[in-house]
Parts: structure tokens; C-alpha cells; sequence
């Protein structure tokens, strides 16, 4: 990576945890150790299934979150304190700019996601006393939470590089839910005919695909998934990352900063 | 500073007073209006809804829903109120989400199938939830089991019961004792035995505590049932014998010269009326006995014993 935009991410990073948002491990911790103890008193054998499931669940959420939450006023918040300016006043390119950014952000998310994973993991020793071969597969579960985050942080980048912080966070939030739902726009797309057929399968494609990179409720049963899933999933989550950011960058190398 | 401390202490103390008396408020608000009933909680019954809705974290909700379903069935076998309008929703809701939790099949069927007060009551829609989890989980034999059992013990329907049992022994893995069972249910399903090699089963291949608890209290009500068949028959003999009933469990022990007083699983002596009938002293120890209870006897809760 240039040495630009290394510093440029780990001044994001800096600036992240400056803002308090590693203090949401600790609502985290809460609600897991929480859930942990008092499932078991109140339902019927899925106190594991509970930790996986609800230790997942957050890790995405919470991610998600501050993905969009901080993804969005990347951009603005520089534009708005007016530093930007003396960034790109130095030798610094505006894609270089954008790029470290969203390493900055992506850095935070794994950081995060690491500490969570290991009290996901904590949990999970508290309940079954031991942890068996199966358990490696939440390891797979947090490798596609992370892959998510890469694509909405990618996205909450292009709407801030474009639109106020409301706007883009509104924009980014309806992405994410309607890329929850990608596999049911295939179905429906399949329904219609004609130019609408094509369209609406056009925008299927086009909404990013969060359901393929949700495989929670498969990890908490230890159903085993494919190398070939893994390395697709990658594969995918790489090249929309991609495209989200060359858009993020072709706007912002045009945008007028005056 | 000084000035600056003073407030620090006022804050905190109005923070924790305010909070503490809010707390107290609302439980008093609590006793007073009248309580959210699950009725009225479940906004959502239809499955495909809550599961469009959950945003693809359906295992997450799942398990919520499956608690719902514990705390509603408990809360209803507790209050003693036995309708169970909400239960069949709530445990097609879970599995719906989450095709794959077994517990809520297991247990789900458990709560359905019996009658009142110890289940709902609703057999068929036991019957619906296990053939959807068979349909989703093909490769476990134990939902052939639970299936089978309950044709066997709610609906008496042993050549279904047989049936199924047979279709579950021939899944991969399957325990062998399901081959014996389905021979035996096929040939003496009326026996004490075959009820008793069905729960013995059950017993023997759970590691859930639940289960083995509630295993462990059938077969104690077997033993009590097949105690005053026995001892009931022992007393139509007698009473052709002598052209009376026995005055007492002692005499008619004397009269077929058993080593003793025969008594329940606990250790108490069984009970003769002065009509000749057989009674166990305290009914409320067996929750599935179908002889031997008090007239106008109204069985409670069930209570598990967990010794084994």
C-alpha cells in the first residue's frame, strides 16, 4: 500500500477510536455474557445455539452500524472542519484520499469484529465447557461478517462522496436492507416479462448480495460450507468493494470543493 | 471546586433516587393494569412475514421464538390457565425460521399432544409440526421417533405408530432399539410392556435432562398403572372367592399370600375403598397416571422427580 494512503487509514483508525467506537464492545460483552446466563434458565437447550446465533447477529449489527454511522461522515466531516483542504493541499490525490479512508474504516470493523470474536468465542466456553471441531466454522461466519462490512463501508464512502451525512446514511441503510432481500428480487424478477424482466433482474444483480454472506444460522448448526463458497463469496465481495469505490472516487475527483 | 463537587453530588444522588423511584413506579403501575397477554403480543403470526422480516438473521429469531413458546407454555401450566391458543403459531413461527432446531420438534410436540392439563391437547398439530421436521430434517431418526410416539401414546393408532418407527429404523444411524419397538408395537401394543420398552427407550437414548425427567415419570406411572390393574384384578378374585371385597390391602396381601402390603414406587401402600377399588395415597407424586385416582380427583401441574 503507498505510504499516503497508509497514513491517511491509520489516521481514520485513530480518529475512530478518538470517538469512542470500541466502547460499543462494551454493550456487546453485556448483552452476550447476558444472554448466555439467562437463556439457560429460561428456554430449552439452545444455549449454544443462542451464542452463536446472537454473537453473530451482533458482531454484523453493530457493524453494520458503525460502517454506515462513521462511513458516511468520512468525506463530510472533512469538508465540513475544513482539513480536507490542507490534505489535499499536500502531495495527496483525492483517490488516495478516499481509499485510505475506507482502509481506516475497514481497519476499525476488524479490530472491532476481532475483540468481538473473541468474547463470541468466550461465551461459547461458558456454555459448552469445551469448544469442538465444528466451532472453527464461526471463524468462517466472522470471515463473511467482515467481507459485508468491506461492502458497506465501499458504499457508505460513494454516498458520502456525493450527499449529506442524512442522505447517505438513508441511502446506505436501504441498501443494506434491500441486499438482505437480494434473493427474493431474483424471484420476483423472474415473475415478470419483457423490458421489466431485464430491468428488474439488472437491479437484482446490481443490490449488493448480503444473503449469501449470511451463513449464521448454518455456523450454529455446523453444517460445513465449501471452499468454493468461501473463495466466491471473497471473489464477490472484492469486486463489488471494488466498484463502489471507483464510483466514490470518480465522483469525488470531480466534485467541485470550492 | 468545591461548588462543582456539590453539584456532582447533587446529580448523582437525583440520578439514583430518580431511577430507583421509576423502577418502583412501574412495578406498582405493573399491579394495577391489567396483564400484556402472549395473545396480544404476537402482532406477527405469520411466518413468512417474521422471517422476510428478521433480515436474514432467522436463527437469531428463531431461538427467540422458541423461548417464547418455553415461557408461554410455562406460564400457562403454571397459571394453570390450560388454553393454548398461541402454541401452535409460536412453534411454527421457530421452525419456519430455523428448519433445522430440533428441540422445538422434540419438545414442541411434547407440549402440543398431550392432553390437558399436562399439553395442549392438540395432537394433529403435533403430528403437522414433526412431519415438517422430518420433511426438513429426513436424516434424523429421533423426529421418526417422537412421531411415532406420539400415534402411540395420544392417538392409539399403533399400526401408524408401527409404521413410523419402522421408517425411522431404516434411516442411517438409527438406534436399534427402533426396529424392536416397531415390532413390538405392531404385535402388543396394549401391553404395559411395549409403553414401558417405548419410555425405557426414550430414557436410555436422551442426554437432555428434560426428556429423561419426563421419561422417568412415565415409566413410574406405568408401574402404578399396571400395579392396580393387577391389584384390582387380585380383588375381583378375592371377591368371587369370598362373596365380598377384601376389608383391606392387608387381607387381600394375606389372601395371595404375597411377602407384603404391595406399595407405589415411593414406598406408600396402596389404598382399598369399601367398594373394592384401588387407590394410590398421594395422586399429585404421579402426573401420568390414568388409574387408581381419587373420584373428582383434578390432577395439577406436572411434577418431575429428579433422582434417577
Amino acid at each position: 500500500m503507498n505510504a499516503r494512503i497508509a497514513h491517511i487509514a491509520s489516521n481514520t483508525f485513530r480518529e475512530a477510536v478518538r470517538d469512542r467506537v470500541l466502547y460499543n464492545l462494551i454493550a456487546f460483552a453485556l448483552l452476550l455474557s447476558g444472554a448466555a446466563i439467562l437463556i439457560g434458565q429460561i428456554s430449552i437447550e439452545i444455549e449454544k445455539l443462542v451464542v452463536i446465533n446472537l454473537g453473530l447477529t451482533a458482531v454484523s449489527l453493530f457493524g453494520v452500524v458503525i460502517a454506515i454511522f462513521i462511513g458516511i461522515g468520512l468525506v463530510s466531516k472533512e469538508i465540513e472542519k475544513r482539513t480536507l483542504y490542507t490534505v489535499l493541499s499536500r502531495p495527496v490525490r483525492r483517490w488516495e484520499f478516499i481509499v485510505g479512508k475506507f482502509f481506516g474504516l475497514a481497519g476499525t470493523l476488524a479490530v472491532n469484529t476481532f475483540f468481538m470474536a473473541v468474547g463470541v468465542f468466550a461465551a461459547l466456553f461458558y456454555v459448552a465447557h469445551r469448544f469442538s471441531k465444528p466451532d472453527a466454522l464461526i471463524l468462517v461466519a466472522l470471515y463473511f461478517i467482515i467481507l459485508e462490512f468491506l461492502i458497506i463501508c465501499s458504499l457508505a464512502l460513494l454516498f458520502s462522496s456525493f450527499s449529506s451525512p442524512l442522505l447517505s446514511a438513508v441511502f446506505a441503510f436501504s441498501l443494506f436492507v434491500i441486499g438482505s432481500f437480494a434473493d427474493d428480487l431474483r424471484g420476483f424478477a423472474r415473475l415478470t416479462h419483457g423490458v421489466t424482466r431485464w430491468l428488474a433482474t439488472g437491479a437484482a444483480y446490481l443490490v449488493p448480495n448480503f444473503s449469501t454472506l449470511n451463513v449464521i444460522s448454518a455456523v450454529a448448526h455446523e453444517q460445513s460450507l465449501s471452499f468454493q463458497l468461501i473463495l466466491q463469496n471473497t471473489l464477490y465481495a472484492v469486486f463489488y468493494t471494488v466498484m463502489a469505490l471507483s464510483g466514490a472516487v470518480l465522483i469525488f475527483e470531480r466534485r467541485d470543493l470550492k | 471546586m468545591n461548588g462543582r463537587r456539590s453539584i456532582t453530588a447533587i446529580a448523582g444522588t437525583c440520578l439514583v433516587v430518580s431511577m430507583i423511584s421509576s423502577m418502583l413506579l412501574l412495578r406498582h403501575i405493573d399491579d394495577i393494569r391489567p396483564h400484556a397477554r402472549l395473545e396480544d403480543a404476537l402482532y406477527i403470526s405469520s411466518p413468512k412475514i417474521v422471517k422476510r422480516a428478521s433480515l436474514g438473521f432467522d436463527g437469531l429469531m428463531a431461538c427467540i421464538y422458541w423461548t417464547r413458546a418455553v415461557q408461554y407454555f410455562g406460564q400457562r401450566l403454571v397459571d394453570r390457565s390450560y388454553t393454548y391458543n398461541e402454541l401452535a403459531p409460536l412453534l411454527e413461527i421457530t421452525t419456519a425460521l430455523d428448519p433445522h432446531l430440533i428441540p422445538a420438534y422434540q419438545f414442541g410436540a411434547s407440549f402440543l399432544a398431550p392432553r390437558p392439563p399436562m399439553g395442549a391437547g392438540q395432537p394433529d398439530r403435533a403430528i403437522h409440526l414433526m412431519e415438517y421436521g422430518i420433511a426438513h430434517n429426513p436424516e434424523n431418526w429421533r423426529l421418526y421417533y417422537d412421531l411415532g410416539f406420539v400415534y402411540f401414546t395420544e392417538l392409539k393408532d399403533y399400526k401408524r405408530a408401527s409404521q413410523i418407527f419402522e421408517e425411522g429404523s431404516q434411516i442411517p444411524h438409527a438406534h436399534p432399539f427402533l426396529k424392536i419397538i416397531a415390532a413390538q408395537t405392531a404385535e402388543h401394543a396394549r401391553d404395559f410392556n411395549t409403553a414401558r420398552m417405548l419410555w425405557t427407550a426414550t430414557l436410555q437414548s436422551s442426554t437432555q435432562r428434560d426428556i429423561r425427567e419426563n421419561a422417568l415419570e412415565h415409566l413410574r406411572a406405568i408401574k402404578v398403572d399396571e400395579d392396580i390393574t393387577n391389584l384390582e384384578a387380585a380383588v375381583t378374585n378375592f371377591s368371587a372367592r369370598n362373596g365380598r371385597p377384601p376389608s383391606s390391602i392387608a387381607e387381600l396381601a394375606g389372601a395371595e399370600h404375597w411377602p407384603g402390603v404391595p406399595v407405589d414406587p415411593d414406598g406408600n401402600p396402596y389404598q382399598l375403598t369399601s367398594d373394592g377399588r384401588v387407590l394410590i395415597e398421594h395422586p399429585d407424586d404421579f402426573s401420568f397416571i390414568s388409574k387408581g385416582l381419587p373420584p373428582g380427583y383434578t390432577p395439577g401441574p406436572a411434577r418431575f422427580h429428579t433422582h434417577e
